[in-house]
């Protein structure tokens, strides 16, 4: 496996102008012979769907949900960057691009950053267009709020709902497309395997999540926008449905995946409540814009928090980081989160939680004003705990969020295997080690509209791509694959359920391999994975037929690809001997208990091969050039 | 705490369905409606019995997926409230509760407490957009946008097309959500030159599905777990007749 990142030479300004210039065009008439699959219809799929589709390619659209709407795309609360200075704050381009780079410590290419900043500003315009209702200042232009790990506004919002409504936009350009015969939209359907023919991507194997059936589809060019994988631990922000099985299924055909151990953990999250939990839910990082956030200062003080005075409350974030407070990136304020739930002085039932208090946001605003800004993240969160956050403190803990790891992909966002392309955040490419607030949706629009649509382009009009059949050996032999590892899942007819494994696993998972992690734990937990994932498959119990809508069935495929990715995950992170971003070793620390970053031996995308079934992957580095920002010390203080 | 759940139970589509009884113990009153029918879930799988199917993923009451009618209320008895976000607080402990799916002539079932809600997304494709190329957009603040409207668009682009309103509703309507859209877009600038053949297409098709007319009854707004009002209909049924009147998207 050779990794070529395609980044093009000359100064970065010009490097995504330059590259669509020299990249070859398709013939409008012939775009219309071209299929192309799009797997998942979120922000980066669904974008990327519809504007394929625009410029007249035939294509196939899969999602597992019943309608494209559903992606979890739409979960997203806070809000979307862009490089608009509207504000008149100092915003740039150069400014989004240093901030991306850094919040991501420096574990990011730079090229690809660069071209998000740059794009960042078109997606705002073509949002606006569609009829996302974003918020309007009294004079009718956009309004902007800031964000945790930068400091100027550049953040535009809808409400707490930014994600609902770009997904919304992006449905109804998806809609459009399906409505004008240049998509078809295939809801309820699974992909389960990737088929590779003379080294390329050329179609897909799913089930039809309401007969069971396995199918074969063709395309000259698959592009995954499938998410994240957060759902490994189980417990999670994450929808329910949300799985990695797509992109687990591509590295198993030789897809490299890139940075797994890099997984975000989200500091502002409602405390885990019981052991019947089944997600956790996110409360948006702009409550930090008001919010503050707190512990009281004394081990073991049990006194409700109105009665705890203000000289013995330790506003930790504020203390140890004065110039952002509690505006410093996530990884830097879930790690302080547990140093200080760990040294005792947590809060609520089990202490596994700390104060986001509004009372002086409140005090000095009003509280309409807060109203406005937070009215339906307030009125989940007390439908939820059932407390007013009105009137007492949030309680608040940190939880996997987002992974910033995903498929290996080059400039042009293809994978390592020619005609596999990957977008959103089921690729690695631009949050290196951790991702800033309102990046994803950026980065997952970027992807969507404004680059897939061109490279893709480019990669067809490349070569001459011989034509293919779902009866090819290659599609039989992966169909087979599939009905196989259903059966086995349907046969094994064990004692515990899919959820008791899932459950274990995730445990497993977020103990060694979650907020902090050490070479001793993560070789632990290797060895209980892999004896998890044996048991797994001898004694897991699926009730019920593949011909059918079977949904314990649909779990269990998941959750087996989790296990594999589980273990990766951790062989990741054992091998990276150094903190960054959300990859904390603790045997790389500052004396003040900072992540050690160790530039000189580990500046590289970490690029994983599979080899085989139960056989230790191969690592190929990417190394990273930071010609524009320089690799410092990131200081929030 | 424990609850006696009286549940739909289809195999398929074409099955006949009945009403089965399940005692769901080892509940807590912090769980959600969702989490409590896990639970049965896992007690039902160990005692080598088919799960009850139902619809649910982002389990935040923003995805839409979920939904089922809990004692003759779309959604349970909570206001603005979808069953993830239902905690069993609100109910006795061993109280009857009686699920069933979304029932409607275009929400066929799928199995259990799953309808098959593709009629909706065929509304919204027959206009439920603007028209808008990616890359062919002037610069976000190049048309004003009153800060009213635009939150009043959002009020109604609030809409997560769950079918709540189309279940509550005797008729089985799809106004409050065909409203909303036509409102959303409606009420901007930007949704002005397709506003009629919008409302036009958009009523076409809600009727070609088999949803039924609109009688102003309000058991739309009454569970609609994102508020959406009854104003939207208004809307709908003013830009409709405005596009009958000149003609505009008549198939």
């Amino acid at each position: 496996m050779q990794l070529d990142a395609r980044i093009p030479s000359g100064p970065i300004e010009k490097a995504w102008d330059k590259c669509r210039f020299e990249m070859k065009l398709v013939n409008p008439a012939n775009k219309r012979k071209h299929e192309i699959i799009v797997v998942g219809s979120g922000l980066a799929g669904g974008s990327g769907a519809a504007t394929l589709a625009e410029l007249g390619y035939h294509v196939k659209c899969f999602c597992f949900q019943d309608s494209p709407r559903r992606a979890h795309s739409i979960a997203a609360q806070g809000g979307i960057n862009a490089a608009k200075n509207y504000q008149n704050d100092g915003d740039s381009i150069y400014r989004l691009f240093y901030d991306t780079v850094k919040g991501g410590d420096f574990r990011a290419r730079e090229a690809n950053v660069y071209r998000l900043a740059q794009i960042s500003v078109n997606i705002i315009d073509q949002c606006v267009a569609q009829g996302v209702p974003f918020a309007r200042e009294y004079g009718g232009m956009l309004a902007n709020r800031s964000f945790g790990g930068a400091q100027v506004s550049r953040t535009f919002y809808a409400r707490g709902q930014t994600g609902q409504q770009l997904l919304l936009g992006a449905y109804q350009a998806l809609e459009r497309q399906v409505d004008a015969g240049r998509v078809r939209m295939f809801p309820r359907t699974e992909m389960l395997d990737l088929v590779v023919i003379d080294g390329r991507a050329r179609g897909i194997v799913t089930r039809d999540l309401v007969s069971g059936a396995i199918e074969c589809h063709t395309a000259d060019a698959v592009v995954l926008g499938t998410g994240g994988y957060g759902n490994v631990y189980y417990l999670s922000t994450n929808a329910k449905g949300s799985n990695c099985t797509a992109i687990w299924r591509a590295y198993r055909r030789g897809a490299a995946f890139a940075n797994p151990c890099f997984t975000q953990i989200h500091p502002t999250c409602i405390p885990v409540s019981g052991h019947y939990q089944s997600k956790l839910t996110l409360m948006s990082e702009s409550l930090r814009n008001d919010g503050r956030i707190w512990v009281p200062l004394n081990k073991g003080d049990k006194r409700p928090a109105n009665e705890i005075p203000e000289n013995e409350r330790d506003y930790y974030l504020e203390r140890r980081y004065p110039s952002f407070g509690n505006l410093v990136p996530r990884d830097v304020a879930s790690r302080n989160t547990k140093a200080v739930c760990d040294d005792g002085r947590g809060v609520g039932e089990h202490g596994l939680g700390v104060y986001l208090d509004f009372s002086d946001a409140i005090r000095r605003l009003g509280i309409e004003k807060i109203r406005e800004r937070y009215g339906n993240l307030f009125e989940m969160y007390q439908r939820i705990t059932d407390e007013d956050p009105y009137r007492v403190p949030m309680r608040i803990y940190p939880a996997i969020h987002y992974t910033m790891g995903g498929l290996w992909v080059d400039y042009q966002l293809m994978s390592t295997i020619p005609g596999l392309f990957v977008v959103g955040e089921a690729n690695f490419s631009d949050h290196g080690a951790n991702r800033l607030g309102a990046s994803a949706l950026m980065q997952g629009l970027s992807d969507g509209y404004f680059i897939i649509p061109y490279t893709i382009g480019d990669y067809l009009a490349s070569d001459r791509l011989e034509k293919v059949d779902p009866g090819d050996a290659a599609f039989t032999a992966a169909r087979e694959d599939v009905a196989r590892r259903t059966r086995a899942l349907l046969e094994a007819k064990g004692t515990r359920t899919v959820d008791s494994f899932h459950r274990e696993l995730g445990k497993l998972v977020w103990d060694y391999c979650g907020m902090s992690r050490n070479a001793a734990g993560l070789t632990q937990a290797i060895g209980k994975i892999r004896e998890l994932r044996a048991e797994y498959w001898r004694n897991v119990k699926v009730n019920g037929a593949g011909e059918e809508i079977n949904q314990s069935l649909e779990k269990a495929g998941r959750v087996a690809d989790f296990f594999e990715l589980a273990e990766l995950m951790c062989t990741d992170a054992l091998s990276r001997n150094e903190s960054c971003g959300a990859h904390f070793r603790e045997e790389y620390q500052t004396p003040d208990g900072e992540a050690l970053r160790d530039d000189e031996n580990f500046s590289f995308v970490a690029a994983w091969e599979y080899t085989g079934e139960c056989q230790a992957p191969k690592l190929h580095q990417e190394l990273l050039a930071f010609e524009h920002v320089h690799p410092s010390q990131r200081s929030y203080k | 705490m424990r609850l006696i759940l009286h549940i739909w139970r289809q195999r398929e589509r074409n099955a006949r369905g009945r009403m089965e009884r399940y005692e769901a113990r080892d509940l807590n009153p912090d769980m959600s409606m969702l989490e409590a029918l896990d639970v049965l879930n896992e007690q039902l799988i160990l005692a080598s019995e088919d799960p009850v199917a139902f619809e649910h993923d982002c389990r935040e009451g923003i995805c839409g997926s979920c939904g089922f009618v809990i004692n003759g209320r779309a959604h349970g008895p909570l206001a603005k409230t979808t069953v993830c976000q239902l905690t069993l607080r609100h109910f006795k402990d061993g109280q009857e509760l009686y699920l069933e799916p979304w029932r409607a002539r275009a929400f066929p079932v799928l199995r259990d407490l799953i309808v098959d809600r593709s009629p909706v997304d065929r509304i919204i494709a027959a206009g439920g957009y603007i028209s808008v190329r990616a890359g062919s957009a002037p610069d976000g603040n190049a048309i004003p946008v009153r800060k009213e409207d635009a939150e009043r668009a959002m009020d109604a682009a609030a809409c997560i097309g769950c079918g709540a309103c189309i279940a509550a509703c005797p008729n089985a309507s799809a106004s409050l959500f065909t409203g909303a859209k036509i409102t959303h877009l409606g009420l901007l600038p930007q949704g002005q030159p397709e506003r009629q053949t919008r409302a036009m297409r958009m009523v076409v098709q809600m009727n070609l599905e088999g949803f039924g007319q609109c009688t102003n009854i309000g058991e739309c707004e009454a569970v609609c777990p994102k508020g959406i009002r009854l104003e939207v209909i208004a809307r709908m049924n003013r830009d409709f007749l405005r596009a009958r009147w000149t003609g505009s998207g008549q198939p």
